[in-house]
């Protein structure tokens, strides 16, 4: 794969590179033939994509208006068992490249929908969770969530996906996953760095400021 | 807020913010143990080691409620450089795009040094330079742009934000300054273009992808342009291959410093310093003659001038002045001061 050496506009090696970690693949998705295909979503992830925060148990993300290439990314890293997670994994397994692309059409088109979990936090927390989101703590060498997420911390290109209005139990997860090691499949470990260095207090902070913000709909087609 | 575990019996005390120590007679703060923890040096015996204040600092702060206004003005445009695109700002760049946390951070040219160690001179432009003219420096190179004027709302809430990042700095210090900079690592025996561009597209493009141009998505700033009409002009000073050697460093990929070994920063720095610009303003029409005026005091450092190894390009060669055109020029550039000193 990686026998591409030197090229001068270096396209070739992104090319052998984006291979590697199942991107380039996300491309070409039909929304219609997603619908049919995501029959089996709708049990967790809602025919709305809301998904659902579970208090207590495994919360399943919103799906809605997250990222084509990122939905498509993490199918292909189930399968693959890059990313790990029994619920998930039997799913994308029965999914195949084109269905993971058609799929991942399907609910990056769908409004983002309001996310739950946040809503008992204090003052206190939700400040704390602000500053996180939007400003780091630099003096803990945490970076802000939106320097990579976006100005709002509603995605970034199809890298980094919109958390604002996702679940707070699913990023709480998340971050606790990264921290563990559970979850790497992250480019270059850029969330692992920055969820090591978080307490508890900070994930709980963060995830409940996240749930609670809302992202407006978009003005026509988000491509 | 987090309890670190530090191995350091020095880090639990802490350091007032908005405070400094000249000795390490005092305990190490804990900001410098976690930096010291991700691997930074540890302030040397006699170096200034400041902790600037926070923007939650200045809300406790005994100063008048307009002076914190201001202030938080001056965080605004710092943190927010692009509001003021089109105005002062030319390309696709923040104040904070280069110094990272808010202007507070060591080894990433933290900025409150300036405030405490100007009126100076500078070796740049030959003379002795306050805050304000600084700080219209970055305007007229790093912003490709124009700066304010001087003694203007924009020009004072920022200087008054960089004093406010230096309280209780002592001025004019005689002691180094921990930090301070982009202290590069020590430049390697070689450097290679093609080590650097296969780098740079395997750990930066991700956010800066791979044509250098970053990532502006939906009329917003998300990740800055290394190079292109996007980025800074010829006369940054990042556009020095030490210096942004030093930046990636220290600095990148972001939240995890000092992960790229010293010849992996330099090839990078190496790659994205030999990429093309935005003109640098003190161009004289020629680039060889510009070259010979500025190569002394800054171009020694840069590749502005050189033909590139693998397509024979002049580096600099153009009169592309990015998004201000030639009819923007900054007003600051080429301003002579204290003449009346020089002809005694």
């Amino acid at each position: 794969m990686m026998t591409s050496k030197y090229i001068a506009g270096g396209l070739g090696l992104l090319l052998g590179l984006g291979l590697v970690d199942g991107k380039a693949e996300a491309q070409n998705g039909d929304v219609e033939r997603g619908e049919t295909a995501a029959g089996t979503c709708v049990a967790c992830h809602q025919a709305d994509g809301s998904g659902m925060n579970v208090p207590g148990g495994e919360s399943w993300p919103r799906l809605a208006g997250l990222d084509a290439g990122y939905i498509a990314k993490q199918l292909h890293d189930f399968k693959a068992d890059r990313r790990h997670n029994a619920s998930m994994q039997p799913f994308a397994n029965m999914l195949d490249d084109q269905q993971i692309a058609d799929v991942a059409a399907y609910y990056s088109e769908m409004p983002v929908t309001a996310a739950q979990g946040g809503g008992d936090a204090d003052e206190a927390l939700l400040a704390r969770g602000e500053q996180l989101a939007l400003r780091g703590d630099w003096d803990e060498y945490i970076v802000s969530c939106k320097s990579c997420h976006g100005p709002r911390n509603e995605g970034a290109g199809d890298t980094f996906p919109g958390i604002a209005s996702q679940h707070a139990g699913y990023i709480k997860s998340q971050l606790h996953a990264w921290q563990a090691g559970e979850r790497d499949n992250d480019p270059q470990n850029l969330m692992g760095a920055i969820a090591k260095r978080m307490g508890d207090d900070d994930i709980r902070a963060v995830s409940a400021w996240l749930a609670n913000q809302s992202v407006a709909p978009e003005q026509g087609e988000s491509q | 807020m987090t309890a670190h575990k530090i191995p350091l019996a020095l880090a639990s005390a802490a350091l007032t913010a908005g405070m400094s120590l000249a000795t390490l007679a005092e305990p190490m703060p804990s900001t410098v143990a976690t930096l010291v923890e991700l691997g930074y040096p540890a302030p040397q015996e006699g170096e200034l080691v400041h902790i600037p204040p926070t923007m939650a600092d200045l809300e406790k702060a005994d100063l008048h409620p307009e002076t914190k206004e201001v202030i938080r003005r001056g965080y605004d445009l710092f943190t927010n450089t692009q509001q003021l695109r089109g105005e002062n700002v030319f390309n696709e760049m923040n104040c904070s795009s280069c110094h990272l946390g808010e202007g507070r951070q060591p080894f990433s040219a933290p900025i409150w040094p300036a405030a405490v160690t100007l009126p100076s001179y500078r070796g740049k432009n030959d003379h002795v330079n306050n805050l304000e003219e600084r700080i219209a420096g970055c305007f007229a190179y790093s912003m490709n742009g124009v700066p304010p004027e001087y003694g203007s709302d924009d020009m004072l809430a920022l200087s008054a934000y960089h004093q406010w990042l230096a309280k209780g700095a002592p001025m004019y210090p005689d002691q180094p300054i921990y930090g301070r900079g982009f202290p590069a690592p020590e430049r390697p025996e070689k450097l290679s273009y093609q080590r650097g561009e296969e780098l740079y597209q395997a750990q930066c493009a991700i956010c800066h992808s791979e044509d250098g141009s970053g990532l502006y998505q939906d009329g917003e700033y998300v990740f800055p342009a290394p190079w292109g009409d996007g980025s800074n002009n010829w006369g940054a000073g990042i556009v020095r291959t030490e210096t942004a050697a030093g930046f990636i460093k220290n600095n990148m990929p972001l939240g995890q410093p000092l992960s790229l070994s010293d010849q992996q920063a330099w090839d990078i720095a190496y790659y994205m310093t030999r990429q093309e610009r935005p003109q640098d303003p003190r161009y004289t029409g020629d680039v060889e003659e510009t070259l010979e005026k500025f190569g002394p005091t800054f171009h020694k450092n840069s590749s502005y001038g050189q033909v590139r190894e693998h397509d024979s390009h002049v580096l600099g060669d153009h009169a592309n002045w990015g998004e201000k055109g030639d009819e923007v020029t900054p007003w600051n550039v080429g301003q002579s001061r204290f003449e009346d000193l020089k002809e005694k």
